[in-house]
């Protein structure tokens, strides 16, 4: 059922992320990696993984932004993986049900069984976390470990999605976010957690935690001395160059 | 967003057929033909032939084509499974209005409301196909009001220009309907000039501040990607060859799909013998071409919101 459940106050489970504690490691989606191509949506494919032109899937992706201009600009290392939204445009997109939010605790997920890889959902998604496997003709993203969440095998201690159990940080926390008395939803309270790109209307139920304000320093910025660049827009091979000269005379 | 020739072929085939069919819809209530064996296999070969070619051909992009049957169930919240499900309900009325056309040789009756029936779901089928894109708000121009419209009108242009080929060669059409089918065309590209004018004047909906919410810290730039090759979504959502083109590409589809058929048919409207069949073949042509520019421009000037993640600075 591709309609999303009604819910109310209900179990969100979620993540919250700290960009202040972030050191942009990629430890997290290395061991989401392993995990998960073992795990529920097994295999994550790679293809030509040791090739010119590698592409591969993976659930978290972690990038790295510079925010502001010179003294006062910060490097942030920003994990980005699914928000398991409240209201996700991809679930209902689905033509055929694959795609779902379970009612019992929010997370969204594929049925690779009956997904049949049109595609649609991950143009749905402006967080661009959902990531076919062309091997195996189905979408795949981020489960919250649902089988390590709920895995009665494993020690209490690490019924965590892995990405949570791995990082060196801490940087990253899970918990129930439906519930405004959990440690993440206080946590999120405390520090100002945001939502990415909320005019998307989709309420991500993971949150962001943004970096904290830092001492500010008297030192004189630094002027940037090198104005050597590349040309701007070329490709870097001298035929491509030469074709798009030639089509914008 | 990357221009995927099995979904322009989709839109661009079933859209004509299903133009077709509302044209010769519309001719059997405007009594306007003489339904007979040659001209109705052909009329009805072509128009079912294009929608079914271009239905098999948007499964060809399916990664388990086998489960397509699964597409029809999910229509209380997808347009893509109501696409579907008119695609598939419009065979019934359309196959009964040809059966009428060709072997009774007639459009009256029962088989005039066959004929209204199959006219009205194709243009529900084609409207599913514009909402589709237009209900995606991850593509922040695919929501503007004109993309349905659009999608309708070059239906109806593509469509008409095959009917008054096919009747050209078999079953001539007064003039009147060569205007008809010229006022399509301009009302087509009229849309799309105001499309392109109103995505090209849109304020941004998102930013890479608003997508890494560090637009408190200033300007949002990356600095690392997540690994220094491609993956799916770059591949997919980030197609940008165009852009730098798309200007000249616009002119080339407006001049070869609105301007030459215009001309052509309006030609072919006052003019008889071989000259009405020259002209009506070079509209025809026009046509096509403009339409194909039109559907991968549409694609690849659609910028996706999951790029401002990637570099890009605002959708």
């Amino acid at each position: 059922m591709t309609s999303i459940p009604q819910q109310t106050g209900k179990q969100q489970l979620g993540l919250v992320i700290d960009l202040d504690i972030c050191v942009g490691c990629h430890a997290c989606a290395v061991n989401c990696k392993e995990w998960n191509t073992g795990g529920h949506s097994a295999p994550l494919t790679d293809e030509e993984p040791y090739g010119a032109d590698p592409l591969g899937v993976w659930f978290n992706r972690i990038h790295t932004y510079e925010a502001g201009d010179g003294a006062e600009g910060q490097t942030v290392h920003f994990p980005r993986s699914c928000l398991h939204c409240e209201e996700p445009a991809c679930v209902t997109v689905c033509p055929t049900g694959a795609s779902y939010k379970r009612e019992s605790d929010g997370i969204v997920l594929v049925n690779a069984d009956s997904c049949i890889g049109c595609k649609l959902c991950s143009w749905a998604c402006p967080y661009g976390a959902r990531e076919y496997d062309h091997s195996d003709g189905v979408m795949k993203k981020c489960t919250l470990c649902i089988d390590r969440i709920e895995n009665q095998n494993l020690p209490e201690i690490d019924r965590v999605p892995a990405c949570v159990s791995t990082c060196p940080a801490s940087a990253r926390h899970f918990g129930d976010l439906g519930d405004p008395n959990s440690d993440v939803s206080q946590l999120v309270k405390e520090r100002g957690g945001y939502d990415l790109m909320p005019e998307m209307g989709m309420k991500p139920v993971n949150k962001y935690l943004p970096p904290r304000a830092r001492p500010t320093s008297n030192a004189p910025s630094p002027t940037p001395t090198s104005t050597a660049a590349a040309a701007p827009g070329g490709t870097g091979s001298p035929f491509l160059d030469w074709v798009d000269r030639t089509l914008s005379r | 967003m990357y221009p995927a020739y099995s979904v322009i072929f989709f839109t661009t085939a079933s859209g004509a057929g299903y133009g077709m069919l509302v044209w010769l819809a519309i001719l059997a209530a405007a009594n306007a033909v003489s339904p007979g064996l040659a001209s109705g296999i052909a009329a009805f070969a072509v128009a079912l032939g294009l929608i079914t070619a271009g239905l098999l051909s948007s499964t060809f992009h399916l990664g388990h084509p086998e489960r397509a049957w699964r597409a029809l169930s999910q229509w209380r919240s997808s347009w893509l499974s109501r696409e579907g499900i008119a695609a598939v309900v419009t065979y019934a009325p359309a196959l009964f209005f040809a059966l009428g056309w060709v072997v009774f040789n007639s459009v009256e009756g029962n088989w005039l409301i066959a004929g209204l029936l199959a006219g009205i779901m194709a243009l529900v089928t084609v409207a599913c196909t514009g909402m589709i894109y237009s209900s995606l708000k991850a593509i922040p121009r695919w929501t503007d009001a004109t993309v349905v419209p659009v999608y309708l009108a070059f239906a109806m242009s593509s469509g008409g220009a095959l009917i008054v080929t096919v009747l050209t060669i078999l079953d001539p059409l007064a003039s009147h309907w060569f205007w008809l089918v010229t006022l399509a065309t301009s009302l087509a590209w009229a849309l799309k000039l105001l499309y392109w004018q109103r995505i090209d004047n849109a304020a941004p909906v998102s930013t890479a501040e608003s997508a890494t919410g560090l637009g408190h810290l200033g300007t949002v730039r990356q600095l690392e990607a997540p690994h220094t090759g491609e993956n799916y979504i770059m591949r997919e959502m980030g197609f940008q060859i165009a852009r730098k083109h798309a200007a000249r590409l616009r002119m080339i589809a407006l001049l070869i799909g609105g301007a030459i058929p215009v001309l052509a048919f309006i030609i072919a409207g006052t003019v008889s013998g071989p000259t009405l069949v020259i002209a009506t073949l070079i509209g025809l042509a026009g046509t096509v071409i403009g339409v194909l520019l039109e559907r991968w421009l549409f694609f690849a000037e659609a910028q996706h919101a999951a790029m401002l993640f990637y570099g890009a600075k605002a959708v």
